[in-house]
């Protein structure tokens, strides 16, 4: 036990930890959005939403269909990322050739239908959804106490960000999604279905979201209101880390949460600005983000 | 790639031949509207008429789309419902304050994000519209959840007395057709012209020697001040300042409205305006099928009516004239 400016550091540590489980779903959802904006260059709005609804898939599965958080861990995924590959085909796709800036229109549209479904359906409080059963409980560390779902959550979606950071940036499939990020003619030429790859990640980087809804379920309640709430902050993540970096996205997704986390604790008042602040003196220095190239 | 920029689809918004009819017609809706209709509805739609009409300066005519307008809107709303109810000010200084507050909110907003472009700018003005809301949220002066409640409209110049919805609509109708006016104006100055040439090609306006980040910063400035002057106004006419108009939904709504009216046009963001915010009021009951709508409406105009109403309608008028 000790303390830091009248803060013990069973407070510090606490938050610390929110501030990570927090800074892992920042992570996961810009590396999701850092992954479609090199292929397709659009900012996906619907980002938000289709994290909410990945959680809503976990929930439904098991209250209608009596089916758990592991099947839900890979189900969920599949099921939006199946409804993203149908939004990029037969919608993103007809808009490829005209301002990009239709493309975020389009997914801000859809984001306002799903939050619209789902609060019509489900209400906007939150539905519980319990941890799965090997996952409960927690482990004193000595200075703290850790929920092992926390752990979990933490230790996984790491494994995730940079098990997609790897395949993107060293192996084949990876080599020839850069590739076509860079020239998308030259990479057609070739004989490589472009326009086919392009769906595909935007399907995979909504499997992503959903991936970190499921995660999301335990923690915080499946609320229609969920994507919202996160997928602003997570924007002020994307710009302060620079678009289209993988690596850099999952750094200052994960730093973000800390920060968010550590400023809880050190001057509550300003958590939730915390972000947009650091966000605000980045610009200023470093207009195309820390990690970001420049345009 | 490069693209059409988004407002491709009236290359020339009403040049040359301006006629003075269209502006004869809304000053005829303006007087006989609200015998027609209720005033207070009106009003409101009048507030985000003017509230679109300011944005569609950066997104119709500078090609710049701001995802962060509400800041501007709310924020003034809160300064003129401050002022006119903590300060007792008269109802033509608290607008005026509300107005001056959006004003520096934006040049202060747009010195930070006037040299990102497209994609970048809007999700930056995001980010930022964001911060004024958890600003808002937290500050004592806003009342939080509560809002500023119960402002009084008070004494025009201290001598008119607005209380009755009629002298308040009056009022908001004159200043609408002034502002109106003046972005007319402003839109097919010189000024407005370089603008244009901004959206179009912004690599051939610099080559020409136009120091285009400063027009660009102008434009921003003048958006969020309009955009101010609707807020104050708005907050005058339903004596209430709340968070409602600082939210993020806020600032897609106002690209809603101008979309659907149609980008660059002059009329478009009036008549987008009209139309969202009478569906708004019919379907207030309906929950949250608002929002399916407006998501619909969104979809639907980004696919297949890019031009919108006031766009297709001034598209085939032209065919039509030229044969």
């Amino acid at each position: 036990m000790f303390e830091i400016l009248g803060i013990t550091s069973q407070a510090l540590f606490g938050q610390l930890l929110i501030g990570l489980i927090n800074g892992a779903f920042y992570a996961m959802l810009s590396l999701g959005l850092a992954v479609i904006f090199g292929m397709l260059n659009i900012i996906n709005f619907t980002h938000g939403a289709l994290y909410m609804i990945g959680a809503f898939v976990a929930w439904m599965l098991l209250n209608y269909l009596g089916v758990g958080y592991w099947w839900a861990l890979v189900l969920s995924p599949i099921a939006t990322g199946t409804l993203g590959v149908l939004i990029e085909r037969f919608m993103l796709s007809r808009l490829r050739d005209l301002d990009h800036l239709y493309g975020l229109l389009l997914t801000f549209g859809l984001a306002l239908i799903f939050e619209g479904l789902f609060r019509q359906k489900f209400g906007s409080s939150g539905l519980p959804y319990r941890p799965p059963a090997e996952l409960t409980g927690g482990t004193n560390l000595g200075f703290m106490f850790l929920p092992n779902y926390r752990a979990w959550v933490i230790s996984f979606s790491l494994v995730v960000c940079l098990g997609t950071w790897y395949a993107i940036e060293h192996t084949r499939l990876g080599s020839y999604l850069r590739a076509a990020t860079e020239n998308p003619a030259l990479v057609q030429a070739f004989g490589i279905n472009v326009s086919r790859m392009i769906t595909l990640t935007y399907g995979f980087g909504v499997g992503l979201a959903a991936l970190a809804g499921v995660l999301a379920a335990p923690i915080y309640q499946v609320n229609p209101l969920m994507g919202s709430n996160i997928i602003i902050v997570v924007f002020a993540v994307v710009v302060i880390g620079g678009m289209g970096s993988i690596l850099g996205s999952i750094i200052t997704g994960f730093a973000l949460g800390v920060a968010e986390g550590l400023t809880k604790v050190f001057y509550p008042e300003a958590s939730s600005t915390v972000i947009f602040v650091i966000m605000a003196i980045v610009l200023l220095i470093r207009p195309t983000g820390l990690f970001g190239r420049s345009t | 790639m490069s693209a059409q920029p988004v407002s491709h689809s009236v290359s020339s918004p009403a040049s040359g031949g301006s006629s003075l009819l269209p502006f004869v017609v809304l000053a005829v809706c303006l007087i006989i509207g609200p015998s027609l209709i209720y005033p207070v509805f009106l009003m409101k739609a009048l507030c985000f008429a003017m509230f679109a009409c300011a944005f569609n300066i950066l997104l119709g005519f500078t090609g710049l789309l701001s995802f962060g307008h509400a800041a501007f809107l709310g924020m003034a709303s809160y300064s003129s419902a401050h002022a006119a109810k903590v300060w007792g000010l008269t109802p033509e200084l608290a607008i005026a304050f509300g107005t001056l507050v959006a004003m520096a909110l934006g040049t202060v907003i747009g010195m930070l994000t006037i040299r990102s472009r497209g994609i970048y700018f809007a999700n930056i003005t995001l980010a930022f519209a964001q911060m004024v809301f958890f600003f808002c949220l937290q500050a004592k002066f806003t009342g939080g959840e509560d809002g500023i409640q119960s402002v009084p409209r008070g004494s025009l110049f201290g001598l008119i007395s607005l209380k009755s919805d009629m002298a308040m609509y009056v009022f908001v109708a004159v200043v609408f057709f002034i502002t109106f006016l003046m972005i007319y104006r402003i839109i097919h100055s010189p000024f407005g012209q370089v603008l244009r040439a901004v959206r179009e090609n912004e690599a051939r306006a610099i080559s020409l020697g136009y120091k285009v980040e400063q027009y660009k910063l102008a434009a921003f400035i003048l958006s969020a001040t309009l955009t101010g002057l609707a807020g104050s106004i708005k907050a005058l006419v339903f004596q209430l300042a709340s968070l409602t108009d600082v939210t993020w939904q806020m600032s897609g709504e106002v690209v809603l409205m101008t979309l659907l009216g149609g980008v660059g046009t002059i009329f478009g963001p009036a008549v987008g305006a009209f139309v969202i915010v009478s569906m708004e009021n019919y379907l207030a009951e309906l929950g949250s099928w608002v929002l399916v709508v407006q998501g619909a409406i969104f979809v639907l105009c980004v696919m297949t009516f890019r031009r919108g109403i006031v766009g297709t309608a001034s598209y085939y008028w032209h065919k039509r004239q030229q044969g």
